[in-house]
């Protein structure tokens, strides 16, 4: 039986993400925390199954560890497939030559294999550092509607951010007519998300004649894309208008972070009908004692709170105890904030130990710098991280 | 060494509570997330004991729909993971007893390949060390290891009551059954430890002389021919019986002691099935104090004293004291709980008081609007 899939995803998981500075030095920027209780990759990975797509290719090259044993054989996305399902494609050893990614394209062109034993028709190009709820069904409707070769999703920017992007030039069809990445003067405001939706035998065909290119960087933004619209190809825009946020920084990542919160939040977790999955523990309820403060928060299993929670999200296993004040704040797991501490706006990491009555960052305002403080460190009783600091290694007397 | 689980999920030889009305004791909701019987199934995982039998015999669909493939309490396996057996056979004579029960799985028990087999109740929230009784069963030399507690029983305990004695060794010597008892005594937890080849003497022999009841027929004749001893449990035992008792444990579980006892166990964590709720999130007005809350809920009011469930939403200046909230239950702006139990699925709606007392818990069945 010849079987086959009409789109397979492929995920590109690989990035170090420097800008969130110490929560990556020890795993891949989709790996990390998001919303309490999720990872990055669990966005992309919920909107592939919720828009019916169950074939997906997770390209990994740095710190893989963790991002390998949280997607583990796919069950919490019920991506466990007996044909598709999800699968980890690091960089190996070729019978002629050893090789790493050499940028986006090179990663899909050395897994062109992979692709080809689905034998789909069209290609599904993620990255996986982007928080948003997208139908790609929609996307793929309309690739289909436009009989397009290439299909990118935008989203609207400001102006004032457009030179951050790859910005799109389009035709009143929503054709393309020029792209151009990161633009010093932008002649629109169309930035693209970094979906891709290639027509599968289009895609190979380009991957090969840029790999054959020494000159090229193998970048999908860089090189093929303007190559394709040069080219001529059928290079669409598919406009997205919900919330798309990339958090590559740390400031972007608490500003995610925060727009889960608020009576109408700019995100929402829960909407029944585009659930996010992400891998659970059986870990006991939350407990909140007497003399507990909590407001405007989102906090998960294994908690335990005593002190004042306020405009902040707490992970699995975090305590806080007496008369410790958590605001503004995101903390990842099992991280404990001592009797008496004071936290504000600080994106904490886990497994960290504040002591006693120590204090950490300063009042969120204007301009007012956000503090962190990496994995596995104790900050030790009574002392002051000042704003803006990132403190990697333990601080204590 | 190779050790077969069987857990009993409904054997009740009284009423069965409101709680139950629907579903089996063993998927009674607990302590915000848990059911009853993933205390008795952690406690074999944790032992290793990967080959369990769930004896069932009605209002079982809940059970199957927790239990799933076992996958949460890792006990999908090849080899061995969880079967949960309904009555078998074409008579509608349906056992009533732990010992018809066994009778009726015979087979099952016969192809087990185990050395040993652990039998249990799931009307009880304990963490068992079986490591320690299985220890104890080897030291003592004994036949039969009977779990057993002193405590104070009191009339809503679950019952009928085994009331031990015990020599000076361990090893019990007589053994009285009470259908209603108060007092401080020796009495059974329902949960013992043998080789599989005695209790397949033993029902055997039962099946030969119709016999009907393990502890009065089996145990109770056989203790001086059986070296039957006694397992001294001195954790955190909660059994429940009764709508009272359901709601003294699930409250006793706001004590961080009892939790800890339960749940922060170094090698034995208390498994259950996971769901994919968003975690919990309250709202600016939300004020909460001594109370368990599973992932998934939205409070924007007021809540003391209670114990919530998944996917439970409360509106604003609402309030929620000492009750209980089981899955997605809608409390509407404005209304007052004190001393409720709402089923799964009710909904609160409309400016409503609903205030129980202690002596009178006030309990809504599932799907139940008010």
């Amino acid at each position: 039986m010849i079987r086959k899939k009409e789109c397979v995803a492929m995920i590109l998981a690989g990035g170090q993400g420097s800008r969130l500075h110490a929560l990556t030095d020890r795993l891949a920027k989709p790996a990390v925390t998001f919303g309490a209780k999720y990872r990055i990759i669990d966005f992309p990975l919920s909107n592939c199954v919720n828009s019916g797509i169950d074939t997906v290719g997770v390209l990994t090259q740095y710190q893989p560890l963790i991002l390998n044993e949280y997607i583990g054989n796919g069950k919490p996305w019920d991506l466990d497939r007996n044909f598709g399902g999800v699968h980890i494609l690091p960089p190996y050893q070729g019978k002629n030559k050893i090789d790493w990614y050499r940028g986006t394209a090179n990663a899909i062109y050395q897994n062109i294999h992979f692709l080809k034993r689905y034998d789909p028709e069209y290609v599904l190009v993620l990255s996986g550092d982007h928080i948003y709820k997208m139908d790609y069904g929609k996307m793929l409707r309309f690739h289909k509607q436009n009989d397009a070769a290439l299909t990118i999703a935008v989203i609207n920017v400001p102006l004032s951010e457009a030179s951050r992007f790859g910005i799109m030039n389009t035709d009143e069809v929503g054709r393309v007519i020029s792209f151009e990445e990161k633009p010093k003067n932008p002649k629109s405001t169309r930035a693209s998300m970094g979906i891709y939706i290639f027509d599968a035998a289009v895609l190979y065909r380009h991957l090969e004649e840029d790999e054959a290119n020494l000159f090229s960087a193998h970048d999908f933004g860089k090189n093929i894309i303007p190559r394709m619209v040069e080219e001529g190809e059928a290079v669409y825009a598919y406009e997205f208008n919900g919330y798309w946020k990339d958090v590559g920084t740390v400031a972007s990542l608490w500003e995610a972070n925060a727009d889960l919160l608020g009576e109408n939040p700019a995100f929402n977790l829960y909407d029944p009908d585009w659930r996010i999955y992400s891998r659970n523990f059986a870990l006991p309820p939350q407990f909140i004692a007497d003399g507990a403060k909590i407001e405007n928060s989102i906090i998960t299993e294994g908690c335990y709170i005593e002190g004042t929670v306020i405009d902040s999200l707490l992970s699995n296993n975090v305590r806080v105890e007496k008369g410790a004040v958590v605001k503004d704040t995101i903390i990842f797991a099992n991280t404990a904030v001592e009797a008496g501490a004071t936290v504000n706006y600080a994106i904490i990491d886990e497994n960290v130990t504040i002591k006693k009555n120590a204090v950490v960052g300063a009042e969120r305002g204007e301009n007012a710098p956000i503090t962190l403080v990496a994995h596995n460190v104790t900050i030790g009783e009574d002392m002051t991280v000042p704003a803006g600091e990132i403190i990697e290694k333990d601080l204590v007397l | 060494m190779n050790i077969l689980g069987l857990i009993f999920s409904n054997i009740h030889n009284k009423e069965l509570f409101e709680v139950t009305r629907r579903r089996t004791i063993a998927s009674t909701p607990i302590g915000g997330r848990y059911r009853l019987i993933d205390f008795a199934l952690s406690n074999m995982v944790n032992y290793n004991i990967t080959r369990i039998g769930i004896v069932t015999k009605h209002n079982y669909q809940s059970l199957m729909d927790h239990i799933g493939s076992g996958k949460d309490w890792d006990l999908a396996r090849k080899n061995g993971g969880i079967v949960i057996l309904p009555p078998f056979g074409v008579s509608a004579d349906f056992y009533n007893t732990r010992l018809e029960a066994l009778k009726s799985i015979i087979s099952f028990i016969n192809s087990s390949r185990a050395d040993y087999v652990v039998l249990t109740d799931c009307y009880a929230v304990a963490n068992l060390d079986y490591r320690d009784i299985f220890n104890q069963h080897f030291a003592t030399g004994a036949d039969i290891t009977f779990v057993y507690r002193e405590c104070d029983v009191t009339p809503d305990d679950y019952m009928p009551v085994n009331v031990l004695t015990l020599d000076d060794d361990g090893r019990i010597t007589n053994m009285s059954i009470y259908q209603t008892f108060a007092g401080h005594a020796k009495v059974s937890a329902d949960t013992w430890v043998m080789k599989k080849s005695l209790l397949q003497s033993l029902v055997l022999d039962a099946i030969n002389r119709n016999l009907r009841s393990f502890n009065r027929d089996i145990i109770s004749h056989n203790l001086d021919v059986l070296k039957v001893y006694g397992y001294r449990f001195d954790g955190y035992f909660g059994n429940i019986s009764s709508l009272d008792s359901y709601y003294k444990i699930n409250m006793k579980l706001l004590d961080p002691k009892v939790r800890a006892e339960l749940f922060q166990q170094p090698r034995r964590p208390i498994y259950t099935k996971v769901h994919d709720s968003a975690p919990t999130k309250y709202g600016v007005a939300a004020e909460i104090t001594n109370s368990l809350v599973a992932d998934g809920c939205e409070i924007e009011g007021r809540v003391e004293n209670s114990v919530i469930f998944r996917g439970a939403k409360i509106g604003k200046n609402a309030v929620v004291k000492n009750s209980i909230l089981m899955q997605n239950t809608y409390v509407a702006d404005g209304a007052v709980l004190d001393h409720v139990i709402t089923d799964k699925n009710v909904k609160i709606i409309n400016k409503k008081e609903i205030i129980g007392d202690e002596n009178r818990l006030a309990y809504i069945v599932k799907d139940g609007v008010v």
